[in-house]
C-alpha cells in the first residue's frame, strides 16, 4: 500500500516536468504555477503549492513510520542471526573455505529479500552473483542460479532466465526458523545437481553496512577427492569418521547439514541487512521530504507576502487616486 | 543539487557515526584470505570488489600444541543460540551413532554423527547434561571440539510424565500406521522419547 502511495505522489511530482507548457520548463519545478500567479488568479498559486506540501508532509509520515517498522523488525531478527553466527564456523573449521575450488557443475544460491525500497543490497548480491557466474564459467561448465527471493528473480531473470534452475519466493512470510529452512535446503539438494554451492548474501555489519559474502560448500564427491589430492581439505583424512556404514554416507550427511546450516546464517543475515538497509533508506527519504518540506513552506510564504503586497498597493494606489 | 552534497555527505557521516556505535557487532580482524579466489575475481571482474568468503568473520584456529593440553576446548551451536563458545573444560560424552564417546584432551581427530542422547559436559566436579536430538561432533587434534546441534535442552527441563504420555502416543501410532512415512515418524518419535526415557531413569 505504501508503495502504491509513493509511486502515485511521484507521479504527481514528475507530472509538472513533463507538461508542455514551454514557460515552465526552465523554472524550478518547485514553482511552476507562479507564474500564472501574477496573472490575475492568486489564490490558485498558494492551493497548487499548498497541496503539494500536503502530498509532502504525507510522503514523509509514509517513510517514517516504515522506518518504524524496519527498525523493529530489525532488533527482533538482529539477535536471531546474532545467535545463529556460531552455527557455520565449527564447518569451516574442519572442511575450510574454498572459495576458488575448479568444479564442473556450480549452483548459485543468491539470497535476496521480496519487497523493495530497502537501497542496494539485492542489487549487490545479484551483481556478485553475476560475477560467480562469469569466474567460473568456461567450456564444459554447467553453471545455475537457485534464487531466493523476489528482487533477485525479477533482476537475473533478464538476461539469464534459461540458468535459472530453481526459485522460491516468500521466505519471510513467517519468522525465518530453522525447520523452514532446512525444507528449503532439502528442496534445493533434491532438485539440483551440484559439485558446488555457492551462497551469496549480504553479511550484517551494522545498519548502514553490510559485507556481500559468499560460502562455498562442496558435494560430498568433491569433498572426497579433495581430500584425496591433498589441497586444501588434505586435513580431513586425518579425521577418523564414526557413524553410518561407509564413509562416503557420512560425508554425504555432513554436507547436506552443512548446507542447511550456512544457509539459515545466511538467509537471517540477509534478512537483517535488508531491514537495516531499508531502516537508513527511509531515514534519508524522510529526511528529504522534509527538506523539500521547508523549501515549499518557503515558496509558499513568499507567494502569500507578493500577493498581500499587491493587494496592499492596489488598495493605497486607488486611495491616492481618489484624494488626489 | 551540487550545493547540497557537502551537507548530505556531513549528515550521512554523523548518521554513520550515530548508529555504527550501539549496533556494530563483530569487527572482522585481518585474515587470511584464499588468494587464489581475489587474483582471478580481479582478472575477470576489476569494477567489483571480491565478496568476503566466511574464512574472513571467524578467528582462525590455533595449530595442534606439541604437548597435549591439560584442557579441551568446546563450541556447542544451536541454530538459535551458541551454548558454550571456546569454553575450556576436562571432558564431554557425545552420544555417537555408534555409542556413548568419552572426549578428553588429546583425542584423535574424529567426526562422528550424534543420534539423540545425552550429552555431557564435565567441567571440576561440575556436570551438565543435555539432551541432543540430533548433529554433528567434530573433535579436531588441537583439542577443539565443535558440536553441532538441531536441539538441545538441559535435561533436568523435561517432564517425566509427559515423556511418558507421548511415548505412549507414538507406540500406538506404530501399531495404527498404514503408510511408510507414518511409520517411520512413529519410530523415530518412540526413539526419540525412549532415549529421553532412558536419560531421565539413568
Amino acid at each position: 500500500m505504501a508503495m502504491a502511495a509513493l509511486r502515485r505522489e511521484g507521479r504527481r511530482f514528475a507530472a509538472p516536468l513533463i507538461s508542455p507548457n514551454p514557460v515552465n520548463t526552465f523554472r524550478s519545478s518547485l514553482a511552476p504555477t507562479e507564474e500564472q500567479a501574477f496573472g490575475g488568479i492568486r489564490g490558485i498559486s498558494t492551493q497548487a503549492v499548498r497541496n503539494r506540501m500536503k502530498s509532502v508532509k504525507n510522503i514523509q509520515k509514509i517513510t517514517k513510520a516504515m522506518k518504524m517498522v524496519a527498525a523493529s523488525k530489525l532488533r527482533a531478527i538482529q539477535t536471531r542471526a546474532e545467535n545463529s553466527r556460531g552455527l557455520w564456523q565449527p564447518f569451516v573449521a574442519l572442511l575450510g573455505d574454498t572459495p576458488s575450488v575448479d568444479v564442473k557443475k556450480n549452483v548459485i544460491v543468491t539470497v535476496s529479500s521480496d519487497k523493495g525500497l530497502c537501497g542496494g543490497i539485492n542489487s549487490t548480491s545479484v551483481r556478485v552473483s553475476r560475477g560467480l557466474h562469469k569466474l567460473t564459467s568456461g567450456p564444459e561448465k554447467e553453471n545455475k542460479y537457485v534464487v531466493l527471493g523476489e528482487k533477485a528473480k525479477a533482476q537475473l531473470i533478464r538476461d539469464s532466465k534459461k540458468d535459472i534452475e530453481l526459485s522460491m519466493t516468500e521466505l519471510q512470510k513467517n519468522p525465518l526458523n530453522y525447520t523452514q529452512v532446512s525444507v528449503i535446503a532439502d528442496d534445493i539438494l533434491k532438485n539440483v545437481e551440484f559439485d558446488a554451492l555457492r551462497i551469496v548474501f549480504n553479511k550484517f555489519q551494522s545498519v548502514v553496512s553490510f559485507v556481500p559474502t559468499t560460502a562455498t560448500i562442496l558435494s560430498p564427491e568433491v569433498v572426497e577427492k579433495e581430500a584425496e589430492s591433498g589441497g586444501k581439505l588434505g586435513d580431513l583424512d586425518s579425521y577418523e569418521i564414526e557413524g553410518a556404514e561407509s564413509k562416503s554416507e557420512v560425508l554425504q550427511n555432513l554436507a547436506e547439514f552443512q548446507f542447511s546450516c550456512v544457509l539459515f546464517n545466511a538467509v537471517l543475515e540477509n534478512a537483517c541487512s535488508e531491514q537495516g538497509a531499508r531502516m537508513s533508506a527511509m531515514d534519508s527519504s524522510s529526511r528529504n521530504a522534509g527538506d523539500m518540506l521547508d523549501r515549499l513552506t518557503l515558496t509558499y510564504n513568499r507567494t502569500r507576502q507578493a500577493s498581500i503586497t499587491t493587494e496592499l498597493i492596489e488598495i493605497i494606489s486607488g486611495a491616492s487616486a481618489l484624494e488626489g | 543539487m551540487l550545493r547540497h552534497v557537502p551537507r548530505l555527505l556531513s549528515r550521512t557521516n554523523a548518521a554513520a557515526m550515530r548508529w555504527s556505535l550501539p549496533f556494530s557487532t563483530d569487527v572482522p580482524a585481518e585474515t587470511p584470505v584464499d588468494s587464489k579466489f581475489v587474483e582471478g575475481w580481479r582478472s575477470v571482474i576489476p569494477n567489483i570488489d571480491p565478496p568476503k568468503t566466511p574464512s574472513a568473520f571467524m578467528s582462525p584456529r590455533p595449530p595442534t600444541p606439541s604437548t597435549i593440553p591439560s584442557k579441551l576446548t568446546i563450541n556447542f551451536v544451536l541454530p538459535y543460540s551458541s551454548i558454550f563458545s571456546t569454553k575450556e573444560v576436562d571432558m564431554v560424552i557425545v552420544p555417537a551413532t555408534t555409542g556413548q564417546m568419552g572426549v578428553l584432551p588429546g583425542h584423535v581427530a574424529t567426526i562422528a554423527e550424534l543420534k539423540p542422547g545425552v550429552f555431557s559436559v564435565h567441567e571440576g566436579d561440575k556436570v551438565s547434561k543435555y539432551f541432543v536430538s540430533s548433529g554433528f561432533a567434530f573433535i579436531h587434534a588441537n583439542s577443539y571440539a565443535d558440536i553441532v546441534a538441531v536441539e538441545a535442552v538441559p535435561v533436568d527441563h523435561f517432564d517425566q510424565s509427559l515423556v511418558q504420555k507421548a511415548l505412549g502416543e507414538f507406540t500406538q501410532k506404530l501399531s495404527s500406521a498404514s503408510t511408510d512415512v507414518e511409520k517411520a515418524e512413529a519410530q523415530i518419535g518412540i526413539d526419540v522419547h525412549s532415549a529421553i526415557n532412558a536419560a531421565l531413569t539413568g
